[in-house]
């Protein structure tokens, strides 16, 4: 309770300095909107619509890439630890590409899809998938070999090993590695939604842009905040209570 | 002479968990001619040459020596986990080709799975048996908890354990699949001595109300004199059996008491003569 409060009290802190600067007139309050303007956009943003219909797109497309991230990377991440040949071809290629900042995937995807939600698709994909191989992979590694032997002198073997020792075993590497993927994912979707205009629909990141365009602080501080709101929330819903759980059974808290 | 069967089953007990609690006939195991050697960066090291062992059903026998002497590969070989380079293996006359519930492993570190509760740990084995409903499963996990002690403590996390209750917990989860041979490896070596000395008792306890064919790894004479029915002394490089104890002990046996502490005399004295014999030995 008093975590919450002091948390409250900083937030309110900030907004409150924000209030006096913009009420020192140091600079332009087109260039610093004051938080009473903002609030006013996001209020008429929501009531028109725009807003809700713009989360709507954005984490649609992030999810649907995210969990084709993850379906696809799981597995792969398995595979290129369970077989060497795998670990120096795909393994090698993963991590490169891990390495690659994900906007960097922008201009490909538009070569290759055009302006279209395939774009969006792939660019997400390309942000988690490359991080949850490396991390599964990294998790599996990680497994002492104790955990193996004692399964199988139980009567587990092949497959059912892999699904009810190596996999939860490697599950806290797994779980870092989504989160990873989800900030990957995340903002590569921005950059590619602030780079592309496409007609199927707008999402944050072309609120962001026409914010720009139309020289709207307000709208751009705005939209920058429910960003930084849909991260947390996710994080908050998500990863924490997952993170709670892993660190509850393995004893890791604190 | 022994004491059968010490908890009594609740009168609701499905039929099928009676079955699955019933006492199978101990294993009766046949080592012949057993050698192993592994490749090392200094070069091959011969683990164990020419073992041969007979292990009586309801047997409790245990393999003492130094580290390095062989004693655990033997322990892996039996379990299925290793192959010999050469002889045989053979569990109730079938030839042991890899690892099984029939013979399960109780491992020095805690080889508990962290991701599960207690309760979830014993009934790992048990999932493998596809005959029992999942209320039955978790009737004979609760069975095995109470024999180790731990009926309380079935939500728990592993990692909420001392060190005694995990290896209770690893008990359990060998003897729930109901295997007729136990193999354990150092088991108790990392607990303090009060803890073991509590598990001793336990273990013989256990041996006697639920009959398996034990090998038993250790170090610590007076720990293999306290538990075997046979103490069998290995010498290190080869790895070889070199000599053998009967204790002819009544039971439950006491740690401290006098007559084991002139068997285990006996036994580290034994163990000093062997040559190449440098490795520690707990007395």
């Amino acid at each position: 309770m008093k975590r919450l409060i002091f948390s409250i009290l900083f937030f309110a802190g900030l907004v409150l300095i924000w209030d006096l600067v913009v009420r020192a007139r140091i600079w332009s309050p087109v260039l610093l909107p004051s938080p009473v303007k903002v609030i006013e956009y996001l209020q008429t943003a929501v009531s028109d619509g725009t807003l809700w219909g713009a989360i709507l797109i954005t984490v649609r497309r992030l999810l649907i890439g995210y969990v084709i991230g993850l379906v696809g990377g799981i597995p792969l991440g398995l595979m290129t630890a369970r077989w060497n040949v795998l670990h120096d071809t795909i393994g090698t290629l993963a991590l490169g590409l891990t390495t690659l900042p994900s906007v960097c995937w922008v201009p490909l995807a538009l070569l290759w899809f055009g302006q279209s939600e395939a774009a969006m698709l792939f660019v997400v994909v390309m942000g988690t998938l490359w991080s949850v191989v490396i991390a599964t992979d990294t998790g599996v590694r990680h497994v002492p070999p104790i955990y193996r032997r004692a399964a199988l002198t139980m009567g587990s073997k092949g497959f059912h090993i892999w699904l009810t020792v190596i996999l939860p075993a490697a599950f806290p590497f797994i779980v870092s590695g989504m989160k990873q993927g989800w900030a990957f994912a995340w903002r590569s979707l921005m950059a590619a939604e602030i780079f592309v205009t496409i007609l199927t629909g707008f999402g944050l990141g072309q609120l962001l842009h026409y914010g720009r365009e139309l020289n709207a602080m307000d709208q751009v501080i705005a939209i920058m905040f429910i960003i930084v709101l849909i991260g947390l929330l996710a994080d908050k819903t998500f990863f924490a209570p997952v993170e709670r759980f892993l660190h509850r059974r393995w004893g890791t808290s604190q | 002479m022994y004491v059968t069967h010490t908890f009594e089953l609740p009168a609701s007990t499905s039929t099928t968990v009676r079955e699955e609690l019933q006492f199978l006939p101990p294993s009766k195991l046949n080592i012949e001619n057993v050698s192993k050697t592994f490749k090392t960066r200094t070069g091959p090291v011969q683990a164990l040459d020419q073992v041969s062992l007979q292990v009586g059903e309801g047997e409790f026998v245990c393999l003492v020596g130094a580290s390095g002497c062989g004693k655990s590969t033997l322990l892996n070989i039996i379990a299925g986990l290793e192959k010999p380079d050469s002889g045989t293996v053979t569990a109730d006359g079938l030839r042991v080709s890899g690892p099984g519930r029939e013979r399960l492993v109780m491992f020095q570190e805690s080889a508990l799975f962290p991701w599960l509760d207690v309760l979830g740990n014993v009934l790992f084995g048990l999932k493998m048996k596809p005959h029992l409903t999942s209320k039955d499963r978790k009737d004979v996990a609760r069975y095995y908890l109470e024999l180790v002690g731990l009926s309380k403590f079935e939500r728990s996390n592993i990692h909420e354990l001392s060190g005694g209750m995990k290896q209770r917990v690893a008990l359990a989860r060998a003897l729930a699949p109901n295997p007729r041979m136990l193999l354990m490896d150092e088991p108790f070596a990392a607990l303090d001595a009060l803890t073991r000395e509590q598990l001793y008792g336990d273990l013989q306890r256990i041996w006697e109300s639920r009959r398996k064919t034990i090998i038993f790894v250790t170090h610590n004479v007076r720990e293999a004199a306290c538990l075997g029915d046979r103490v069998l002394l290995f010498s290190p490089h080869p790895g070889r059996i070199r000599e053998e104890f009967i204790i002819k002990l009544p039971r439950p046996r006491d740690i401290n008491s006098i007559h084991l502490a002139e068997y285990a005399t006996r036994i580290t004295g034994s163990l000093k003569g062997f040559k190449n014999g440098n490795g520690h030995i707990a007395e």
